[in-house]
């Protein structure tokens, strides 16, 4: 097939089923966009790069579909790395397409130049330089191959001005082997009945699931899992709606600002099984490389795609390698047990969720925080989406706000990425447009990325901006507050006029005050159909409780 | 235990990939003593010998990891014991007196070294052998009167039929 190179690109997208390219073009995309100009796939022009990678990683969580944003070479294309870095440590399939100088151009600091491959190497699953225009349709199909299977994570195509406008002669039929890229699917066997019996003789079993567990679509066979093994669960912030919370064996998510049930019974388990988690640091706190800390009488089988999770962080008595759907659902069959409901350690566990039950019943004024996300919930719908920001908000929301569905809690969990929920939000948006989607704001996070409320307001992208304005940045006072003494080093924000901020956009905004106003501010907002910035007044000290300070072992919590 | 391992690591030979590993070692704070890399006896397949420090726990994560860069085929760890290593070594040496050239000579044919080349108070030698035996070399001269010095780092192969 003859034509030119940006055309091929596009009929490669085409042909991986992408129905959206978030970016923006550049100099050294022209060619790109000219063929973008004629083609079905939807384009949304953001007005950074950055939440060009955040939209298109919203979009693949809230769809489980391959996200794709577009930049252009240098300053357009480092503008993505952080979105792209969000990517990797989280896991998401995102598939990133950058433009670069022509090929003679390259390496001679010409216009507009960076090298795109040496800085998005360490950030990305693999990244390839098309310099030969032949090889689009393998790269594309090789791009997205690695993007979505195995342990997904983002890949980059950089593509040299040249090739997108030369001509070539394309087969888009041609098979792609991958030699060393083959991610095992199937858990061993032996393994798995290893682990089964591990898990017969526990006296104390606690399922423990990480983000793996939505990736690989294992959110059934979790279920049937926890019934027949009749083991509480914990999760990992990216874990949360794996399993509904409001099940009465969730405990819910464990970590620096988990629940108190959840990081008390994580910590008596005699036998664990983490499934699809990489026991972060941020989960597991002092006990990263500590099993005495973490849980000291534990036996940990560990299921997870990626054989390199398996003993980085902790000791494991059973490994296995595989996707968590394969895997479980094998561990079902082998597992020849009857659930007790009602045995000791049950009785504990549920003792524990109903003793250490979060009160968020404040009518404080100015509002608490706690309150803030009660209203917020009183609201959503089991479908619809949350997005966090990143700081206190994204720790309250993880603590406060209970999730039943997976892919509806979208949050930065292993890079931090403030600025992240609005982009991610509207790119959760586009994916499920019959979805309410509410990004759960701060408003140091949401000033991040707001310039691109221009963007939701011009493309019909009506999404819900809940910002707990504190004027603060509110995370690192409060360490200060505990930590350092309280002295408050850059951390004061000033008194922004949000509403006039949405309204100068042409969309939506409103002040809440009040706690009776929360509810049908979000309410309205969700049936106006239009973008809303609803910010709401909190208290400027409050602070997340609990907290397990940096060092500490889980049960180790501070408190309020 | 922090010990020496030697890795072998098959790639595929394209642009960046020894970056790639580079800047995993880096990334992930293991340390690289030495890494030689050179063609397979496969076209397109390059042949890299890393020799990496630490405990075990660190060998398997570099091992893990190595594996999980897309054009890398294959990871393997070579015993001492069931191998053969080899490393090459120029050494330009510094030469103060006749008796001195004679006694620097005798220790180049104890350590069957060949002279590559010489000029009025230099000598130019090659050195091929384990690690141990080229630095047991470089001792017996003295560093002080070593000139310049370069060394390939380890090449390694299994010995027989092990891999």
């Amino acid at each position: 097939m003859l034509m030119k190179g940006a055309e091929a690109i596009v009929k490669a997208m085409e042909r991986e089923g992408v129905e959206v390219i978030f970016g923006i073009p550049g100099g050294a995309s022209i060619p790109l966009y000219d063929a973008i100009y004629d083609c079905d796939i939807r384009h949304i022009l953001t007005r950074h790069e950055q939440v060009a990678a955040h939209a298109a990683d919203g979009y693949a969580r809230a769809s489980g579909k391959i996200g794709v944003c577009s930049a252009t070479s240098g300053p357009g294309a480092t503008n993505l790395v952080t979105g792209i870095a969000n990517a990797y440590l989280d896991s998401v399939p995102i598939v990133a397409i950058t433009g670069q100088v022509g090929r003679p151009f390259i390496g001679k600091d010409s216009f507009q130049e960076a090298d795109t491959i040496g800085i998005t190497m360490s950030v990305t699953k693999h990244n390839f330089q098309l310099m030969n225009v032949e090889e689009i349709p393998t790269v594309f199909k090789e791009a997205f191959t690695i993007a979505g299977t195995g342990r997904p994570g983002p890949v980059l195509i950089d593509i040299p001005k040249d090739i997108q406008e030369m001509k070539g002669d394309f087969d888009f039929n041609g098979k792609v082997k991958i030699e060393g890229y083959r991610p095992t699917l199937k858990g061993n066997l032996k393994q798995i009945k290893k682990a089964s019996e591990l898990l017969v003789n526990a006296k104390r079993p606690m399922i423990f699931l990480g983000g793996g567990t939505i990736l690989s679509g294992a959110t059934d066979e979790v279920r049937k899992f926890a019934r027949i093994l009749g083991a509480p669960v914990v999760t990992s912030l990216m874990g949360k709606g794996a399993f509904p919370e409001n099940d009465p064996l969730s405990l819910g998510v464990i970590g620096m600002h988990g629940r108190k049930a959840a990081n008390y019974a994580i910590s008596e388990a005699d036998v664990i099984i983490g499934i699809g988690t990489r026991f972060s640091d941020r989960s597991l706190m002092g006990g990263v490389g500590n099993i005495t800390c973490f849980a000291p009488n534990t036996k940990i089988i560990h299921v997870d795609i990626d054989p390199a999770e398996i003993g980085k962080n902790v000791k494991v008595e059973v490994p296995i390698v595989g996707d968590a759907k394969f895997v479980l659902n094998n561990l079902i069959n082998v597992l020849k047990i009857k659930a007790q409901k009602d045995n000791e350690w049950i009785r504990k566990v549920k003792k524990y969720r109903k003793e250490f039950a979060p009160n968020m019943d404040y009518d404080n004024l100015p509002l608490k925080p706690q309150r803030v996300i009660k209203e917020i919930m009183s609201i959503l719908s089991k479908d619809d989406i949350v997005t966090t920001e990143v700081g206190q908000c994204q720790m309250w929301a993880e603590h406060f706000l209970t999730r039943s569905k997976p892919r509806t809690f979208i949050t930065s969990g292993g890079l931090g990425t403030m600025g992240f929920g609005f982009p991610a939000a509207i790119g959760a948006k586009v994916a499920k447009p019959e979805n309410n989607v509410i990004d759960i704001a701060g408003d140091g996070s949401f000033l991040m990325t707001c310039q691109d409320l221009d963007t939701v307001v011009k493309e019909d992208i009506p999404v819900v901006i809940a910002i707990l304005d504190n004027r603060f940045l509110g995370m690192v006072r409060q360490w200060q507050e505990l930590f350092y003494n309280k002295r408050y080093s850059s951390v004061n924000l000033g008194k922004v006029n949000f509403v006039k901020l949405a309204e100068s956009f042409n969309a939506k905004g409103i002040k809440v005050t009040k706690p009776g106003e929360i509810a049908p501010a979000v309410k309205d907002a969700f049936k106006s159909g239009e973008t809303t910035v609803i910010d709401i007044i909190v208290g400027n000290e409050d602070n997340i409780f609990p907290m397990v300070p940096p060092g500490n072992c889980l049960k180790d919590m501070m408190e309020g | 235990m922090e010990e020496n391992h030697i890795l072998i690591a098959m790639v595929e030979d394209r642009p960046g990939v020894l970056q790639r590993i580079a800047g995993l070692f880096r990334k992930r704070n293991f340390n690289i003593d030495s890494i030689t890399v050179g063609h397979s006896e496969k076209p397109g397949i390059s042949r890299i010998t890393l020799t990496v420090t630490g405990d075990l726990v660190i060998l398997e994560q570099v091992m893990k990891q190595l594996n999980k860069i897309v054009e890398v085929l294959k990871v393997i760890e070579l015993y001492k014991d069931n191998s053969v290593l080899r490393e090459l070594a120029l050494i330009k040496i510094k030469i103060e007196n006749e008796a001195n050239r004679s006694e620097i000579v005798s220790y180049i044919n104890i350590f069957r070294g060949r002279i590559i080349d010489v000029s009025n108070n230099l000598i130019t030698v090659e050195i091929t052998g384990d690690s141990s035996k080229v630095e047991a070399f470089i001792n017996i001269v003295g560093s002080d009167k070593i000139k310049e010095l370069a060394r390939t780092g380890i090449t390694a192969m299994g010995r027989g039929s092990s891999k």
